[in-house]
């Protein structure tokens, strides 16, 4: 597990320390215990929920099947929403709360433009890659709506997001004249079900592929850096040269980017939309997943893998609750105690104490053997 | 803004009243509502009132954006109540009840003359109701029930909800199939939509030996969540040959799921696929037979609402308290485009 940003703790080996203790310094270690947990748990219940199947879908395509396949799968607009959503986190110390609502813009508009003012479109009006760079840039032109408020009118990035969170639905419905779209054209759907010949998910390879953008991006660039410096002080950086409201901004941006193609890949699975309903509460989960991989809710540092890590143990989450069938009227009450727990866990001060717990047993061990 | 909106509102409503009444102290009370002495006395008002005066009606509905079914009901109600109707009428939408309870109080306060609710959930009425029955408020609920008793409300022309479950879980018995392993989708839970159409399948369920639950999941009305319930209980190998969703977005996410793992559904398909409201697509999805079922629930109250509000105005009570709107069933075999044409929203 190769991180750019490392934490300057882990680094320094000392040698009196247990590795469990240099375990849980880590920064990954959360969502990565979570993850075991959750796989050794349905190992146990029914290690047949690992099972991945060839199957054949409607449309005569092979496809692969199996909850391994759906996690990854239905995690996909949680994850690029995630990687998004840290980035403001460490650069405004804030979390943008209108992501689901943008989500459902980005949608909205991308299914005007695929069907062309129409309720029903059998076939395509436009270009899809064209209609969804168009929903890009108009996610993107929200996003920068939220910068500027949180950038340059030094809003609380959670109540200058308010204003979308509130607004967004309506804003979505509005721009489908309050109607339902409805795409049949089968090509619309790939990106959201699977390509033909191909038994993997489009979903996957399209988070995979963002998931590559970003790491290429936090590697060559100084963006994550920028990102951080900004985050942990906006002075400092300043006096250095750096101009801590453009980077804000360009980070709010960035996950308007993030939100249209979330959004994309939600319409795209099943050619429709529901404005109320498309992505609601998704923001708290995005965010969910940043606290879960580690990250500082009050900004600075930050490590895109643990959130990245965090999305996905989510949708385990979720998924593992769904095949036990656990009622659905409890279902959120099961996943707060997980949650809870989780982030209890992942508290810097449980942590440590955690640490000098499993101490002193060890040594005790070492001490009668 | 809303709050803005409605003071701008009973500023002028109070103001015409100042305008076209003589005398200062009587106006209040007068005009504007029943007299405290009794909630029956909706004659007064006529002459008091002139025939000039619009009636202003208060508009709680869910969110016209969860369904196809509600926008469809909600664009009637804002086309029906309108000022060249005679209405002067505040809309409210939100899928919470307690928003709706909060706006429904304020409307109250406010002194509408009727107070249509489509509420998002049957009970924690109480409050409002006694308010709306001591202010001279007349309720009439719309498409939705709620926990009252019938004297706390003058009219309510509602979908039968229990009705169209027992109409639903009696087409799937008529199915007659050997085993019954149902895939259950339930809507928002504690609406009355979904009471009514889990009460029937439930009752079946546990009455029947042969009729199993595989899954029975609320998805909220949202098809990606039915999508996702549905697909966990494929991936899981758990066997099942029934799909019962509580609306027609959620069994559209419930085919998604069932079209990508290639099981084949609706007419001699190997899973029925069931669904509720009034869209024209599922009315095609079910043409086609993609689909084997569809519960129609009218959305279209409006019109039935308004002539009550005459009537009542008039002085007229209105000859049955509960009207319910006319709902049948539709299956892939009998279905004619006629129909679709005819219901579908």
């Amino acid at each position: 597990m190769t991180t750019p940003v490392k934490n300057p703790e882990t680094r320094v080996k000392r040698p009196d320390e247990s590795l469990f203790k240099r375990l849980t310094r880590q920064q990954l270690f959360i969502p990565v215990a979570a993850l075991v947990l959750l796989v050794l748990f349905n190992l146990i219940a029914d290690y047949k929920f690992f099972e991945v199947t060839m199957k054949e879908n409607s449309l005569g395509n092979p496809v692969l099947s199996g909850n391994i396949i759906s996690v990854l799968d239905n995690a996909s607009e949680l994850v690029i929403l995630a990687i998004g959503m840290t980035l403001v986190t460490a650069s405004s110390g804030g979390q943008d709360i209108s992501v689901g609502a943008t989500m459902a813009i980005a949608g909205s508009v991308i299914l005007r433009m695929v069907c062309g003012g129409q309720v029903t479109a059998d076939t395509m009006q436009m270009n899809l890659v064209l209609a969804v760079l168009i929903g890009v840039v108009v996610s993107a032109l929200f996003g920068a709506f939220n910068g500027t408020l949180v950038a340059y009118f030094k809003i609380q990035p959670m109540v200058a997001t308010l204003i979308m969170f509130t607004a967004g639905r309506s804003i979505a419905a509005w721009i489908n004249n309050n109607q339902l779209p409805i795409v049949n054209d089968i090509t619309f759907k790939y990106a959201g079900t699977f390509l033909p010949g191909i038994p993997v998910p489009t979903p996957i390879f399209i988070t995979a592929l963002m998931i590559l953008v970003f790491w290429l991006v936090l590697k060559f660039t100084n963006l994550g850096l920028y990102t951080q410096a900004v985050g942990i002080n906006a002075n400092s950086s300043r006096l250095n040269g750096l101009d801590p409201k453009l980077i804000k901004l360009m980070t709010y941006v960035i996950l308007g980017v993030c939100v249209a193609v979330a959004g994309f890949i939600r319409v795209s699975r099943s050619g429709s939309i529901n404005y109320s309903r498309i992505a609601e509460n998704i923001e708290m989960d995005a965010i969910l997943a940043v606290a879960l991989g580690g990250n500082a809710l009050s900004g600075g540092k930050f490590n895109i893998y643990g959130s990245i890590l965090g999305a996905y143990v989510i949708q385990f989450l979720t998924t593992t609750l769904y095949k036990y069938n656990v009622p659905s009227t409890a279902l959120p009450a099961y996943k707060a105690v997980v949650v809870i727990l989780l982030v209890v866990l992942s508290a810097p001060v449980v942590r440590e104490k955690l640490a000098n717990m499993k101490k002193a047993p060890v040594r005790a061990a070492k001490g009668v053997s | 803004m809303k709050k803005l909106f409605s003071l701008a509102l009973s500023t002028a409503l109070a103001l015409s009243l100042v305008a076209c009444n003589n005398g200062g102290e009587k106006t209040p009370d007068g005009s504007k509502s029943n007299p405290p002495a009794g909630g029956s006395s909706v004659s007064q008002q006529q002459p008091t009132g002139g025939s000039d005066k619009l009636i202003t009606v208060g508009v709680i509905n869910n969110d016209p954006n969860e369904s196809g079914y509600r926008t469809a009901n909600d664009a009637a109600m804002r086309s029906t109540f309108t000022e060249e109707n005679g209405y002067k009428a505040t809309f409210y939408n939100n899928n919470d009840a307690s928003q709706q309870i909060a706006e429904a109080q304020q409307m109250v306060q406010n002194e509408v003359d009727f107070l249509l609710l489509s509420p998002a959930s049957t009970t924690g009425w109480d409050t409002v109701l006694k308010d709306a029955q001591a202010a001279g408020t007349q309720v009439i609920l719309f498409d939705r029930m709620l926990e009252a008793d019938e004297s706390m409300y003058a009219a309510a022309v509602v979908s039968d909800m229990p009705a169209e479950g027992k109409t639903a879980v009696d087409w799937l018995a008529a199915q007659g199939l050997d085993e019954y392993n149902i895939i259950h989708i339930q809507g928002h839970m504690g609406s009355d939509a979904q009471l009514g159409r889990t009460g029937a399948l439930d009752e079946k369920v546990a009455a029947e030996a042969n009729w199993n639950y595989v899954t029975q999941q609320t998805a909220d009305w949202d098809e990606a969540t039915a999508r996702t319930i549905v697909q966990s209980a494929i991936d899981s190998g758990k066997p099942f040959n029934v799909i019962y969703a509580e609306n027609n977005g959620m069994a559209r996410g419930a085919v998604a799921a069932l079209d990508a793992a290639g099981i084949t559904h609706g007419k001699d398909g190997d899973v029925i696929v069931m669904g509720f409201d009034s869209d024209k697509w599922a009315f095609e999805a079910v043409l086609e037979g993609s689909w084997n079922y569809m519960g129609l629930c009218n959305p279209l109250q409006a019109p039935t609402v308004d002539s009550i509000i005459k009537d009542l105005v008039a002085g007229k009570a209105p000859a049955q308290k509960i009207i319910y709107t006319p709902e049948q069933g539709f299956d892939c075999d009998t279905l004619t485009q006629a129909d679709v044409d005819t219901y579908g929203t």
